[in-house]
Order: structure tokens, then C-alpha cells, then sequence
């Protein structure tokens, strides 16, 4: 951003949104919206209560799990999906589907099914992500040169070779590109999932402060999980960034 | 010479008379399209033949097919006698766009034929290092393919083919993608390469004075379906100066043979459309 010929760094523009937010809160207009400096002094309340680290803990071990699946799965799914067509065939259009359908819709089901735990949590973490991972890891190997895939051929290369020194790294950026985005799906996923558990995690306390508008823990709270997501997905995206250097090559 | 890897059978033993390659009634469909038809033709040991043609004659298909990477829809290749069922160590292949890991450095581009064939790691890297010496790129081992131009990434290329210590060289249009003051100079590099490197080479061209100049034996291919019209002995002598070479009359005589061959092809093209 520049202003009459100054260039501002990134980080007031966020400030000026802070002001406004502190603002806005001051004035009192919404009950909903108390001043930024109350959010952040519950932050601390919010941070050190035995309740949120129970959530937390909650929330992370089935963020953890139902990501861990939805890469293994994912990855796996997308390179057979890029390089045997009749897989691609038979599963792209289903893949294509889920990606594209409001997986919150069956989250009750899941509740039905599979009751107020962390299967629930777990698997709604998987829903959410696994798709988009699955597309992009497809896309990924498919584009992964064909000349790569012969050279090793030329000289030898086995099949896990093939995969493992080649096929893996050439469909990298995408991989990473489609990780990204499963990641701030899954926090998504694990957050909607607790809502309508309603009883359990993150979930629980959003609930809570929401129910009894205690209105600056419920934004500490946004705020953390927002701030989790983000820092998240920027930690991949510096990654990403290494992996573009050779990418725009390819 | 270093030997790398060991190839199956003691190749210098076997008669000299045995052309390393011999492709026998190839032929070859792509669905419904005819690429290749009753192609027979002999790569005699240590020499370089040049397969030239017009684009779409089946000279980069033949090529795949010696390299194994294509399977031949009739015929058989035989290299060293034996038939041909999939890519061999005795066989390396330089690609025509250089196909380097874009994520490695030279070093390793150089060393990974060796390292795919399992090569303890020290080792196929002093053997890489010697041919990134061999074809002047010492200083760059460290440098990536995005960082070169096209001439050294395929210097690259070579240097990994090398490095495999193949007996045979199958090399598609590998100066395609440098400019031509590069091509000249590379190609007077190969052939001082090759002339203390004993390889049978298959080089496919689209260049008429690129085949005579490097070639022992220039086989021409002709399109719709890629079949093989003649096969040309340049008889170059070849212990002059580079530049005495391009002006000599038997250098002269080829191009031109070659040339009528297929002007009155195209041109015979030409009138059945």
C-alpha cells in the first residue's frame, strides 16, 4: 500500500481495522462487540482456564487425527486418481462432488451414527479436508512431466523409485497447494463439528460464551482459532514457497 | 574408463562384425495411426547413425522403441543379439527437453542414473563429478537446471548418460533446444567426446547438415507411415579441422544426396494431396 508516495507495511492496515474494531467497541453501539482491548484482556482469562485447555486438547487430538487420515488417504487416492485413468474416471466425478457439496449438511447424520465423541470429530475433520487434497495431489501428478517419468524409465528407475524420487516431488507444489487448503478446511470442519456436538472442545465453549454473551471471551476465542488456522496454513505456504522456486520451472 | 555398473556380459569381447543394434520389420500403430512401417536396420558397433526426417516420420518413436520406452507393434529389436523387452543398462537415453529433476542439483541430475541403479552414494558422485568434468561444467555441480542455460542443461543431460557407462547412446534431437552458435560448438564436443568414449550412438535430427557432419551413417525416414528410404556412408574424413570438414567436398556431396532424396519425396507429398 502506498499514500501520497509513503509505503505503508501491511501490518497498519491491520491496525487501522484494530482502531476501528477498539472503536466501535468503546462506543458501545452493539452489545455483540466489546472494545478489542476487553477481547484481548479475556484472552488471557480465556487462555489459562482448565476448560479451554480441556477444548483445546480435545479439538487438536481430533484435528490431529482426522488430518493425519485425510493426507494419508488423500495423497494416496489423488496419485492413483493422476496416474491410472480408469481410477480418475471412476472416482473423480464423486470426489468433485463431495468437494463441491456443504459437508456441515451431514454432520448431524454423523452424530446419529456415530454418537457425541471423537469419531464424530475425527471423521467430520476427514470430510471437510480430504477432497480438495485428493484433486490438487491428482492434479499434481498428472502434470508431473511425462519426460521425467521416461527418463527414469530409461534408466531403470523401480516402481517405488518412480513414485518415491520423481512422481512425489514433481506433484509437490500441488500436493502442498491442496494441503493448504485441506488444513484450513479441517479447522473449519473440527470447529462445525464441536458446534453441532455442541457438547465437547472448542465447540463447547464457543457455545457457552455464546449462550451466556459473555461477548469478549467468545471473540478471544474466534480470535485464537482464527490465528491457529492462519498460522497453519502461512507455516505450509513458507514451505509452498520454497517448493516454487522450482515449480515455475518445471 | 571407469566401470560403473557392470553390464551382464563382457561386451568387448564380442565380434566387432555384430552390429550392436539391429531393428528387425518394425512397425508400429498409435490406435489407428500408422507410425512406423517394416523398418530393418543395422547400427554397426561404435558408430554413429543418424536417423533424419521430416517431423512425423517415426525417428523419436524408433528411438523410444530401441530405448524400450515404446513397444513395438510388430518386429523385434535386437541389441547385442538379444531381444529387446523393456529399457537396459547397456542402452541411455538424452532427451530432447534435457528432462532434468528441476528440484535436484547437477550433481545429483548427473549422478541419478546411478542413483536409481543403486549406486552407493560417495561413489556415483565421484563418478558424476569426473563427467560433469568431462563435459565442462566443473563449478556448476552445485547449481540448479533453472539456473542454466539451455546448452549447459543439456550438457547435463549428457553428462548423465554418460555417467551410466552405457555402451549404447540414444540421443533424441538433443540440440533442438539450443541456439545454433551452441550447436555448432556442441556438436564438435561430442564428437571429441565420442572419440575416446567407443559408443554406438543413434542421434535423431531434423538437420541435414547435422547428420552428415557427425554421422558415420545417416539412415533417412520418410512420413505417412514413417519408412525407411535410404541409408547414406557420409565417408567423411574426419581427421582435419572442424571448420576444413564442413567444406569438404564428400561433407558437400552428402548434404546434397540426402537433400534430393527428400526434396523429391516431399515433393511427390506434395502432388498427392
Amino acid at each position: 500500500m502506498t499514500i501520497y508516495g509513503y509505503r505503508l507495511p501491511t501490518w497498519l492496515a491491520l491496525l487501522i481495522w484494530a482502531a476501528l474494531w477498539e472503536l466501535i467497541g468503546r462506543l458501545d453501539v452493539i452489545m455483540l462487540i466489546p472494545p478489542l482491548s476487553a477481547v484481548f484482556a479475556a484472552m488471557g482469562n480465556v487462555l489459562f482456564t482448565q476448560s479451554f485447555l480441556e477444548a483445546i486438547g480435545i479439538t487438536l487430538e481430533a484435528f490431529g487425527i482426522g488430518m493425519g487420515l485425510a493426507l494419508v488417504v488423500g495423497i494416496g487416492v489423488g496419485v492413483a486418481m493422476g496416474r491410472v485413468r480408469v481410477v480418475g474416471d471412476v472416482m473423480g466425478m464423486w470426489i468433485n462432488i463431495f468437494e463441491s457439496s456443504p459437508i456441515t449438511a451431514v454432520v448431524p447424520l454423523l452424530l446419529a451414527v456415530l454418537g457425541f465423541g471423537m469419531q464424530t470429530m475425527v471423521v467430520t475433520v476427514f470430510l471437510f479436508s480430504v477432497w480438495v487434497i485428493a484433486l490438487d495431489t491428482q492434479v499434481g501428478v498428472k502434470h508431473a512431466s511425462s519426460s521425467l517419468v521416461e527418463m527414469a524409465r530409461s534408466f531403470g528407475a523401480s516402481r517405488r523409485d518412480l513414485y518415491a524420487k520423481v512422481i512425489f516431488w514433481a506433484a509437490l507444489p500441488e500436493i502442498l497447494a491442496g494441503v493448504r487448503l485441506g488444513v484450513i478446511r479441517g479447522v473449519r470442519g473440527v470447529v462445525i463439528g464441536q458446534l453441532l456436538i455442541a457438547i465437547v472442545g472448542v465447540g463447547f465453549l464457543f457455545e457457552t460464551y455464546s449462550r451466556k454473551f459473555i461477548m469478549p471471551e467468545f471473540w478471544a476465542l474466534v480470535l485464537i482459532v482464527f490465528g491457529f488456522a492462519y498460522g497453519l496454513s502461512e507455516t505450509i505456504g513458507l514451505v509452498e514457497r520454497r517448493v516454487a522456486r522450482y515449480a515455475s520451472v518445471r | 574408463m571407469p566401470v560403473a555398473v557392470k553390464t551382464a556380459e563382457p561386451v568387448r569381447l564380442r565380434s566387432a562384425a555384430e552390429p550392436a543394434i539391429r531393428l528387425r520389420g518394425i512397425g508400429k500403430m498409435f490406435d489407428d495411426f500408422r507410425a512406423l512401417e517394416g523398418i530393418d536396420l543395422d547400427f554397426p558397433r561404435g558408430e554413429l547413425t543418424t536417423l533424419l526426417g521430416p517431423s512425423g516420420c517415426g525417428k523419436t518413436t524408433t528411438l523410444k522403441i530401441v530405448a524400450g520406452l515404446l513397444e513395438a507393434t510388430e518386429g523385434e529389436v535386437l541389441v547385442n543379439g538379444q531381444p529387446v523387452t523393456g529399457p537396459g543398462p547397456e542402452r541411455a537415453f538424452v532427451f530432447q527437453d534435457f528432462a532434468l529433476l528441476p528440484w535436484a542439483n547437477v550433481l545429483r541430475n548427473v549422478a541419478f542414473g546411478l542413483e536409481l541403479r543403486h549406486v552407493p552414494k560417495e561413489e556415483r558422485e565421484e563418478i558424476a563429478r569426473r563427467y560433469i568434468a568431462e563435459v565442462g561444467l566443473v563449478g556448476a555441480e552445485h547449481k540448479f537446471p533453472h539456473e542454466l542455460s539451455g546448452g549447459m542443461r543439456q550438457r547435463v543431460g549428457l553428462a548423465r548418460a554418460l555417467a551410466v557407462d552405457a555402451e549404447i547412446l540414444l540421443m533424441d534431437e538433443p540440440f533442438a533446444s539450443v541456439d545454433e552458435q551452441n550447436r555448432r560448438k556442441f556438436q564438435e564436443d561430442l564428437l571429441s567426446l565420442l572419440a575416446h568414449e567407443k559408443k554406438t550412438v543413434i542421434f535423431v535430427t531434423h538437420s541435414i547438415e547435422e547428420a552428415v557432419y557427425i554421422s558415420d551413417q545417416v539412415a533417412v525416414l520418410t512420413r505417412n507411415p514413417g519408412r525407411l528410404s535410404r541409408v547414406v556412408r557420409p565417408e567423411i574424413d574426419r581427421s582435419g579441422h572442424f571448420d576444413e570438414l564442413r567444406r569438404s567436398p564428400a561433407y558437400l556431396d552428402a548434404v546434397d544426396e540426402i537433400w534430393h532424396e527428400l526434396k523429391s519425396y516431399l515433393d511427390d507429398e506434395e502432388r498427392a494431396r
